[in-house]
C-alpha cells in the first residue's frame, strides 16, 4: 500500500481545478495546491485578507510587509490581481462568487458537515478566522486531509463529534488514501491510492462507502 | 478650510473616553496602526472594548494595551495565534471577556454599522455553536443567522496616503479591515505614512472618502516589521 504524500495529494487536487476558477486555499496543507496548478492554466487565487490573483512567495529580500496571505506569510500579486477590503472579500465568499474553497478538517460527515475549527466543546477560545464564512459561502468546498488521525481514529464519519464549522458544505474529500465525493447517499469513492483496497478503506472509515470508481478494463 | 491633519499624537487621541468601543484595523502586522495603539496607551483611556481580527501578539501594541488592564472585552475572529501570550494569560485568569465572530461576519457587522443597517441575516455559522442564542430564519431553503451591526466609538486606521480632507489610500493587503472600520466609528483616527496635497489622490483612486475620517496624523515608520 502506498498512501499519497501531501505533495501528491496537493497535485491530485490541483489537476481537478479547471481554468478560470476563482479559488481560496485554506491555511495549512491546502496552500500547497498552488504550487501544483499547471503554469499554462489560469486559476485565480483569492486570499480572504483582500487579494485576488495572489502569486507565490517572493524571493529573499523581496518581501513586502503589506503583502501577506491569510496565513500571514509574504506573497506576491500576479499581473491582473487586485486588492479590496475585508467586507468586499467576504462578499466574494458569501455571495457565491468563489468557485472553490479547499479546506483542511478534523472531521467530515457523510452528509457534508465539516468540523475544522475547534477540537472540543470545552475549548472556550478557539480561533474561527474565516473558516465558517468560507465553508458556508464558497460555491463548492473540497477538503484535503489525512484519512485518519495521528492516533488512528477515522476522520470520515457518519456525524461529526467536534463542533461544526458548517452544515452540508463539503462535496469532495481528498485524503492520503482516497478521493471521495459526498453524495445524497453518502461517501462515494472515486479513486484509491496505489495498493489501497476498498476493504482497507472501509476499515479506516466510520461511515458507509459506495464504490464509484470507473471500472478499469 | 477643512484640515483633518492634526499636529501630533496627543491631538489625534484627544477625548477618547473610558468605556469606548475601539475598532483597530489590520490583519496580522499588515495595516495595523501600531503608532495609534501606542498613542492610545499613552492617552490613558480604559475599560475599553476592542474589535480587531486578532487578539494581539508579543507584548507590544494591542497586547501591551491588554496587559495594562485597559481592555475589558475583545471581539475578534482569531484570538489564539503563535504570539498571543498576553491574551492567553488574561483570558485564563478571567480578566478578559471574549466574543468570537467569524471573520466575514465581523467585517460585515462593521460595514452594516457604517451603512446604517442595524442587523442582517447571514448563512455563516448556521447550525454551529457561534449561532447559539441568535435568531435563525430560513431564506431560499437555508437557515440564516441574524447578526447585529457593530458600531465603534473610535476607529484606529492605518493608511498609505491621506490628504487634508481625510481621503485615504491603503498599501496592498494593508487595506483589510481599515475601510470598514473607518465607516463604522463616530471618531475615526488615521495614521498615514504619507500626507499629500488635496487633489493628489485623484477621485478614482480614493479608497476611503474623507467623509468617514475625522483626524489624520502623519507617521512615517517604514515597514511594520522593520
Amino acid at each position: 500500500m502506498q498512501p499519497w504524500s501531501r505533495t501528491q495529494m496537493a497535485g491530485r487536487v490541483a489537476v481537478d481545478i479547471p481554468e478560470g476558477w476563482y479559488v481560496n486555499l485554506g491555511i495549512g496543507i491546502p496552500t500547497m495546491v498552488a504550487d501544483h496548478v499547471p503554469p499554462e492554466r489560469e486559476v485565480v487565487l483569492h486570499s480572504e485578507n483582500g487579494i485576488l490573483g495572489m502569486g507565490p512567495a517572493p524571493g529573499k529580500g523581496q518581501e513586502d510587509a503589506w503583502l501577506i496571505n491569510a496565513g500571514k506569510q509574504p506573497v506576491t500579486l500576479h499581473p491582473g490581481g487586485s486588492y479590496f477590503h475585508h467586507a468586499d472579500s467576504f462578499a466574494m465568499i458569501r455571495g457565491g462568487h468563489i468557485d472553490l474553497c479547499v479546506l483542511g478538517a478534523f472531521e467530515v460527515a457523510s452528509n457534508g458537515d465539516i468540523a475544522n475549527w475547534a477540537t472540543s466543546e470545552n475549548d472556550s477560545a478557539p480561533a474561527v478566522g474565516g473558516a465558517m464564512d468560507l465553508a458556508a459561502g464558497a460555491k463548492r468546498v473540497w477538503v484535503m486531509m489525512e484519512h485518519i488521525t495521528k492516533d488512528g481514529r477515522p476522520k470520515l464519519v457518519e456525524a461529526c463529534s467536534y463542533p461544526l464549522t458548517a452544515m452540508r458544505a463539503v462535496v469532495r474529500v481528498y485524503t492520503n488514501l482516497a478521493v471521495l465525493d459526498v453524495t445524497e447517499a453518502g461517501f462515494a469513492v472515486r479513486d484509491l491510492a496505489p495498493g489501497v483496497t476498498m476493504e482497507h478503506l472501509r476499515g479506516v472509515t466510520a461511515a458507509p462507502l459506495a464504490d464509484a470508481r470507473e471500472t478499469v478494463a | 478650510m477643512i484640515n483633518k491633519i492634526v499636529r501630533d499624537m496627543a491631538a489625534a487621541m484627544e477625548g477618547v473616553r473610558d468605556g469606548s468601543t475601539v475598532l483597530i484595523g489590520g490583519f496580522g502586522a499588515a495595516g495595523q496602526p501600531d503608532d495609534l495603539i501606542d498613542g492610545l496607551i499613552e492617552q490613558g483611556a480604559t475599560d475599553l472594548t476592542v474589535v480587531a481580527n486578532n487578539a494581539g501578539s508579543g507584548r507590544t501594541g494591542l497586547a501591551r494595551l491588554m496587559e495594562l488592564g485597559r481592555v475589558r472585552k475583545i471581539i475578534c475572529s482569531f484570538p489564539r495565534s503563535a504570539g498571543s501570550v498576553v491574551f492567553e494569560e488574561l483570558y485564563k485568569a478571567g480578566k478578559l471577556e471574549l466574543e468570537i465572530v467569524p471573520q466575514g461576519t465581523l467585517a460585515e457587522r462593521m460595514r452594516a454599522a457604517g451603512a446604517g443597517v442595524p442587523a442582517f441575516f447571514t448563512p455563516t455559522a448556521a447550525g454551529t455553536k457561534l449561532a447559539q442564542g441568535k435568531e435563525v430564519r430560513e431564506f431560499n431553503g437555508r437557515p440564516h443567522v441574524m447578526e447585529l451591526s457593530l458600531p465603534g466609538d473610535v476607529a484606529l486606521v492605518e493608511a498609505w496616503e491621506a490628504d487634508r480632507w481625510g481621503n485615504l489610500t491603503y498599501r496592498r493587503s494593508g487595506r483589510n479591515f481599515n475601510p470598514v472600520m473607518a465607516m463604522a466609528a463616530k471618531l475615526t483616527i488615521v495614521q498615514a505614512q504619507n500626507i499629500v496635497e488635496l487633489g493628489e489622490i485623484e477621485g478614482e483612486r480614493v479608497v476611503t472618502p474623507g467623509i468617514f475620517v475625522n483626524r489624520v496624523v502623519n507617521v512615517r515608520r517604514g515597514a511594520p516589521w522593520a
